[in-house]
This record gives C-alpha cells, structure tokens and sequence, in this order.
C-alpha cells in the first residue's frame, strides 16, 4: 500500500492493469448479458422482465460497495494522508453515483410492468435514493473547493459522517415504511433463486465489479492527470509573472 | 475555562438578537411557512389536522437551515473563528456551545411556537403539546448535523445552497421520527414513546458525531 503512495509507480502499475481489466470485464460482460438473455429462463410470473434484475441487482449491490470503498478512503485521507485516498475518494463518487442511479432506473423500469407503478416509497426504494442524494451532495462538495488537498480532507468527513447515516437512515426508513403500508408485494421472485438464474447473476455481478474496477482506475489515473496539470499551469502562471514583474 | 465558555454563549446570544443577527428571522421563516402551506392544499381544516404534525416539522426542518449557513461563518469573516480554534478550550466543546446557543435561538422558539400555529391548522390539544415535545426534543439533532455542513462550508461565499444539499438527506432520520412520534400521540397503532425515545436517541447521537465532525471539518478547514 505504502510503495504505491508514488503517484508516478501508481500511474505505471495502473497502466499496466488497466487494458487487462478492461478486456476481462468486457468479456465477462459479454458473456454475462448472453447468459442473462438468452439462456436464462423467464420467470413464470414475471415473465421477460426478470431479466431487468441481471442488471438491477449488480449495480444495486456496488452502488452500496462504493460508498464504502469512498468512506475507506475517506479514512485514509483523514488517518494516514494518504495521497491516493484522496485521488480514489475522488473517482469513486461518480461511478458510485451512477451505479445507484442505473439501479433506481433499472428498478423503475422493473416495477411498471410488475408493480404498475415507476415508484413506490418502499423501504428499500427509498433509502437507494437517499443514498443518491448523499452520492450528489459529495459531488458537489467536490465541485465547490477548489484546492484538491482541502476538497479531500472536508468531503471526507462527509463522507464519513454519511457512512454512519446510512444504516440509521436504513433502519428509520424500514420503520417509517412498515407505519404506513405493509410489505405485501415487495418479495423478489420466491424465497429462493434457481441455479439458472444465480448463474447468469453471478457472472454479470463479476463482470460489473471489474467493470467498476476498471472505471475506479482509469478515473483515478484521469485525477492523478489533471492535478499534474493544475500544478503544472500554476507554475507556468508564476514563471509567467515573475517574467512580466 | 467554563467561564469562556459561559462567554461564548452569552456572546451568541447576543449577537443572534441584535441587528443583523438572525434570532427572530427563523422564527418568521417558520410563521410564514405554516401560514403558506394551507394556501397551497386548500383551507380543509380535516386534511390541514391530519397532515398538521408533518406541516409543522417539515417548517423547522427548512427554518433550521435558514440560520445555519451563518453558525461559523460570520466568525469566520471577522477573524473570531481564529481566535476560537487557539483558544484553550477544545474545539469540540466550542462547537457544542455555539450550536446549543443557536438552538436556543431558532429550535426552542420553534418549539415554543408551535402550539399557536397548531391552532391555524386545527391541531386538537393533544396533537399540539405532542408536536411541541418532538420539535423540543428534535430540533437539536437537527441543528447538529446542519453544524457538520455549517463548519464544512463556513469558507465559502455562497455556502447557504450547498449546506441544505449536504445535510437535508441526513435529516431525514430526524424527520420520520419526530413526525410518526407526534402522530402516535393523536391515536394510531404504536404507542408514543417508542419513537420518542429513538428520537431523543438521535439527537444525542447527533450532538456526538455531530459536534465532533464539524470540529474536525473546521480543523482541517483552515
């Protein structure tokens, strides 16, 4: 952990693993989206549209893994000063952002033809979306500050503070949700899954977390980039002025 | 060093009621918006009775965060913020002492008020006293973990917009709290206390990991 603190080795390393991964999450994904179309079975009740949860339920689960890995990181910004944390906490929100929202649509989706509704204020529903919320309010914070070590340090007592929220906020939502409906329709499928879709559900979960993999450090790499430019134009700016004074 | 804090409070107090502070203009904030409220969903006093308990939290919740963009940051403009974070009492408990004097100044009067606004909206005796308890007992949670936003934006010129961003999700707790308490005093199927007391829990918790972020968010700030 501690030989990867040079940016520079990161950016090597990063370089190296990147087509790797990229070319393996494609492959899976390929793979995954065959086996989620066309061998996989339609659900007796549910029909064609079970197959919106191949998707819905990989992004569902790493819209959740990224905050983690976002407050993690957040740690290491705060405890060790870590100059990648800051960069990972960084690239993580969007794509974690993404994943929830790409699982709320996809559940939408889902829940028109099966429910009959885009959106129902069901527990699980609701604290998805708070967690959109809290993904949006990092990003802003993100955009508001313009010096990056600062910027890290205050997103990640946010975050930190979020991450803490979210199984209150999870608890209290289940309570408020059990107040004003019971939970009749909201059962997935059965008690349990058949093989011939835990299948296809394992490999597409797979193939999306090495895709995020990929986005998480092809994102880092972007930062790492982009703050060598900004050091790089604010050194040029002040040879510039030292020239003209 | 409990003298300085003493001091402290004093100092905001006064500050919040003197020109330019911001001591009644929660309290407007929140008159009027329980007074709009009936304007958009019609003069029923049922339905206003009903939905009179979330009217009346949903107020405080945005009266709260009308103050708090200015909880740090006027102290920050004029240089007291330094002085504050040199000063020998830790930080955390200058933070707890300036986000109690702001609930002094905008939750309890929103407490204390809102009984006669329960009678714009119908509100049975009941129903009032337990809004006026959940609002009581609320409203600090609600003001500390608006201070973790406060402390993290109080550098910034337009920090007021970003702050309600910040925080609003992590009220929501608060908000179902308070609301399904204050409903369960005027009938319903959970007796009071049990989201009563979770709402007291939260606003403990809140003064913890509340006071101690927005400590460290003004630390690392500067």
């Amino acid at each position: 952990m501690w030989s990867l603190a040079n940016p520079t080795r990161f950016m090597a390393l990063a370089g190296r693993i990147l087509p790797w991964l990229a070319a393996a999450s494609a492959v899976l994904l390929a793979a995954g989206l065959y086996l989620a179309f066309f061998v996989a079975p339609a659900d007796y009740q549910q029909g064609e549209t079970v197959r919106i949860m191949f998707i819905h339920v990989p992004t569902a689960w790493l819209g959740l893994f990224f905050y983690t890995l976002m407050s993690l990181s957040a740690v290491g910004t705060l405890v060790w000063r870590h100059p990648l944390a800051d960069v990972s906490q960084k690239a993580a929100a969007p794509i974690g952002a993404a994943f929830t929202f790409v699982c709320l649509v996809t559940g939408a989706l889902w829940g028109k033809p099966m429910w009959g509704t885009w959106w129902v204020w069901d527990a699980r529903l609701t604290s998805m979306l708070v967690l959109l919320l809290m993904y949006l309010g990092v990003m802003a914070m993100w955009r508001t500050v313009e010096d990056p070590g600062r910027a890290a340090r205050a997103v990640s007592i946010l975050t930190l503070v979020g991450f803490v929220n979210v199984p209150i906020v999870k608890f209290s939502v289940d309570w408020w949700n059990t107040l004003h409906q019971p939970a009749s329709v909201f059962r997935l499928g059965g008690p349990t899954i058949h093989a011939s879709m835990l299948w296809p559900l394992l490999v597409m979960a797979l193939a999306f977390t090495l895709l995020s993999a990929a986005l998480h450090l092809a994102g880092m790499r972007t930062e790492i980039l982009r703050r060598r430019v900004r050091t790089l134009s604010i050194l040029e700016a002040e040879r510039l002025d030292r020239e003209a004074a | 060093m409990t003298r300085a804090l003493a001091a402290l409070l004093v100092r905001d107090l006064k500050l919040a009621g003197r020109i330019g502070g911001s001591g009644a203009l929660g309290l407007g904030f929140f008159v009027m918006l329980v007074t709009v409220v009936p304007f958009a969903l019609g003069p029923d006093l049922n339905l206003l009775a009903r939905i009179g308990p979330a009217i009346l939290w949903l107020a405080a919740v945005l009266a709260t965060l009308i103050g708090l963009d200015r909880l740090f940051q006027a102290d920050e403009e004029d240089g007291s913020l330094d002085l504050l974070m040199h000063a020998e009492a830790p930080l955390e408990l200058i933070v707890v002492v300036k986000g109690f004097a702001h609930w002094l100044t905008t939750g309890l009067p929103l407490a204390l008020c809102a009984p006669f606004l329960g009678l714009l909206i119908a509100l049975t005796p009941e129903a009032m006293l337990a809004v006026s308890a959940t609002l009581l007992v609320g409203t600090p949670a609600l003001t500390f973990i608006g201070g973790v936003g406060a402390a993290l934006t109080a550098t910034m010129r337009r920090g007021g917009l970003l702050l309600s961003v910040l925080v609003l999700p992590l009220m929501v707790p608060t908000l179902i709290f308070g609301v399904s308490a204050a409903n369960a005093a005027t009938g319903g199927t959970i007796p009071f206390l049990t989201p009563f007391l979770i709402l007291i829990a939260l606003s403990l918790l809140a003064i913890v990991i509340g006071t101690v972020a927005a400590a460290a968010a003004l630390r690392h700030g500067s």
